[in-house]
């Protein structure tokens, strides 16, 4: 019963990089989200929340797709660095910051809209730009929102499956993660194997939305004052 | 003081002999100071939906109170002036400072314009302490800079001991100093007060306000002071611009506007229960007064104004305004004596309000149509006058607590 710790640690980093990547990433997008008056706005919010109920199959396909040596973007990367994105490390963190950008963007910016936009406009009147704005008012008032939004996107990341094999396939310390570990035991009939790692992924991903809901409690979860 | 009315000022009336008074006694002891400090010159023409507000007021350094119901147009219009909200036509200028011009495309941001703004919410950052939400708009000073601004005005409005506190964790008056200081730090241009007062008790408003003036004595800058209460229009005793429906009803010292206004809606407003329709009887310019009928054999005596003998007027009066007599009363000033029947009697808090049917010059009893007034008195008052309903009454009425209105 012995657990794959290679394949924990490939999808530590994997996890690591993707929720570091969509905090960066997702911020901008959920400020967009939820101060944007744009008409069109629904279409990127539709867009944003496609990989809820996407089949990952799906997801992984285009991904896949788009990596291939068939798409302008994968030529592009073949003549940078001489070889396809599909099948790597890399291609993988491409698909899963794809698959789980709802789960960062949606609670950043649900938390950004909750914010008394009376803040937002005391700001200005006060001469701060809206950078500063945001970094002095918005964000601090949204910390609840931005650690929700990353420890989803980091245990969602831990969790996936069906992206992982469409687009990096099970290449061990490279593609497999633990989830694929998982199904290779149970393909082998290696229950106690599978078992064992399956439990300390769910112990991993209780104890983080644990502490997520256990911080958003405190009492410097801010409400505006009175 | 006087000089800031635009065209659109009130026009004072043979009646208003006391208004004109205090505005001469106010505009001289004023002038001084107006002499000073840039002008706040605005016209805004706004469309929210079926609201318009089409608006024109300057302001000088010092309070200009607006005053209106709620849904006005008071806080478009400070949003517009802040730069929130952008007119669709028209001109905000503050000095030689053009914030928004419709004709040349000028539009300063909000954040470059310099315009302080209390909210009606206060909006403090609750997630920092009185001494950073003070020193938050001081960002581009230098460090000791910041420290010497944020250390005068937490003193100038004594909430010094406050300094390291949560904004979130200290009192409503507190929070409210913090509010104008974290605003005034700023020396801004112009200071927009949204009803920032209205959830203070009398004795922490009336501080607060003398710390503003205080402040203002040596800044200069105009302060736009947004409120629907009365009392505070009359506790502020500044220039005054009634607002209703998005358009400028009436401007003027409050006396002018709110004890004596010319139009009925700023009567509503101002708070006066008795409005009636009345004819001109008679006109005596010797007297300054002429005498109305306002129903079958029920006569006011009112300050003169220019009116044709036959010619209809509404007339407000105060219902706190009216004494209440329980025999005829005799060697009184006032002109107005009105007999009538007491109806009912309604305790409102401390205040008793009484519908009075009255008489009229004939004394014959009251029928069914005839006028009733409303008269407010203390609970002292109805209970050592042992007043019922049914009682007989008299109604004693100055001529000045009549205010003639045009139709």
């Amino acid at each position: 019963m012995a657990i794959n710790w290679q394949a924990f640690w490939l999808t530590l980093q994997l996890a690591v990089i993707v929720s570091t990547a969509l905090f960066v990433i997702g911020l901008p997008i959920a400020y967009w989200v939820a101060f944007s008056r744009a008409r069109w706005k629904f279409i990127v919010e539709a867009i944003v929340a496609l990989p809820i109920v996407l089949p990952p199959t799906v997801l992984g396909f285009y991904v896949l797709v788009a990596l291939g040596p068939r798409s302008p973007l994968g030529r592009w990367w073949i003549a940078l660095t001489g070889h396809t994105l599909a099948f790597t490390f890399w291609g993988l963190v491409i698909g899963s910051i794809l698959y789980s950008l709802p789960f960062a963007v949606q609670p950043f910016a649900a938390s950004f809209a909750a914010v008394d936009r009376k803040l937002i406009l005391a700001s200005a009147t006060l001469g701060a730009s809206s950078l500063r704005t945001f970094f002095r008012v918005i964000a601090p008032l949204s910390i609840p929102g931005l650690i929700t939004g990353a420890a989803l996107s980091f245990a969602h990341t831990m969790g996936e499956f069906g992206v992982v094999l469409m687009v990096g396939g099970n290449i061990p310390g490279v593609t497999r993660t633990v989830s694929i570990d998982i199904y290779d035991r149970v393909q082998a009939s290696d229950y106690s194997g599978a078992n064992a790692t399956a439990l300390l992924l769910l112990g991993i991903c209780f104890v983080l939305l644990a502490l997520v809901y256990g911080t958003n409690r405190r009492a410097w979860a801010v409400k505006p004052v009175e | 003081m006087k000089a800031a009315m635009s065209e659109t000022g009130w026009k004072q009336t043979a009646g208003a002999v006391q208004a004109s008074e205090v505005a001469e006694e106010r505009s001289s002891s004023a002038t001084p100071e107006a002499a000073e400090g840039n002008r706040l010159v605005a016209s805004v023409h706004k469309q929210l939906g079926e609201f318009v507000l089409d608006v024109e007021f300057e302001a000088a350094p010092g309070f200009t109170i607006f005053f209106g119901p709620s849904g006005a147009g008071k806080t478009t219009l400070l949003d517009c002036v802040a730069g929130l909200i952008q007119p669709d036509e028209g001109r905000v200028q503050v000095g030689q400072r053009m914030f928004y011009d419709r004709s040349s495309q000028a539009h300063v941001p909000v954040a470059k314009r310099g315009v302080g703004y209390v909210f009606q919410t206060l909006a403090l950052f609750p997630h920092l302490t009185v001494e950073q939400n003070v020193g938050y708009g001081l960002a581009h000073f230098p460090q000791r800079e910041r420290a010497r601004r944020i250390g005068s005005i937490l003193r100038a409005f004594h909430i010094e001991h406050l300094r390291s506190r949560p904004a979130r964790k200290i009192s409503g008056g507190e929070s409210q100093r913090v509010a104008l200081a974290r605003t005034l730090v700023t020396d801004p241009a112009v200071l927009l007060l949204d009803e920032p007062l209205s959830a203070l008790d009398a004795p922490t408003k009336s501080k607060i306000i003398a710390d503003l003036r205080e402040w203002n004595r040596t800044h200069r800058i105009p302060i736009l002071y947004v409120t629907h209460s009365r009392e505070e229009v009359f506790a502020l005793g500044e220039r005054v611009i009634v607002l209703d429906r998005g358009r400028v009803l009436a401007e003027g010292t409050p006396h002018q506007v709110m004890t004596a206004p010319l139009q009925e809606t700023v009567a509503h407003l101002a708070g006066f229960e008795n409005i009636f329709d009345a004819t001109v009887e008679s006109v005596h310019p010797e007297q300054g007064s002429m005498r109305c009928r306002i129903a079958d054999a029920v006569f006011l005596e009112t300050p003169l104004m220019r009116a044709e003998i036959g010619s209809s007027l509404r007339i407000g009066v105060r219902a706190g305004d009216i004494l209440l007599a329980t025999s005829l009363p005799q060697g009184l000033s006032a002109r107005n004596i009105i007999s009538g029947r007491m109806r009912s009697l309604e305790q409102h808090d401390v205040i008793v309000s009484c519908l009075v049917q009255c008489c009229g010059e004939d004394h014959r009893e009251p029928r069914r149509d005839t006028l009733e007034m409303e008269v407010h008195l203390t609970l002292a008052a109805r209970d050592s006058l042992q007043l019922a309903p049914g009682s007989q009454v008299w109604l004693v009425i100055k001529t000045h607590s009549c205010h003639v209105m045009r139709e």
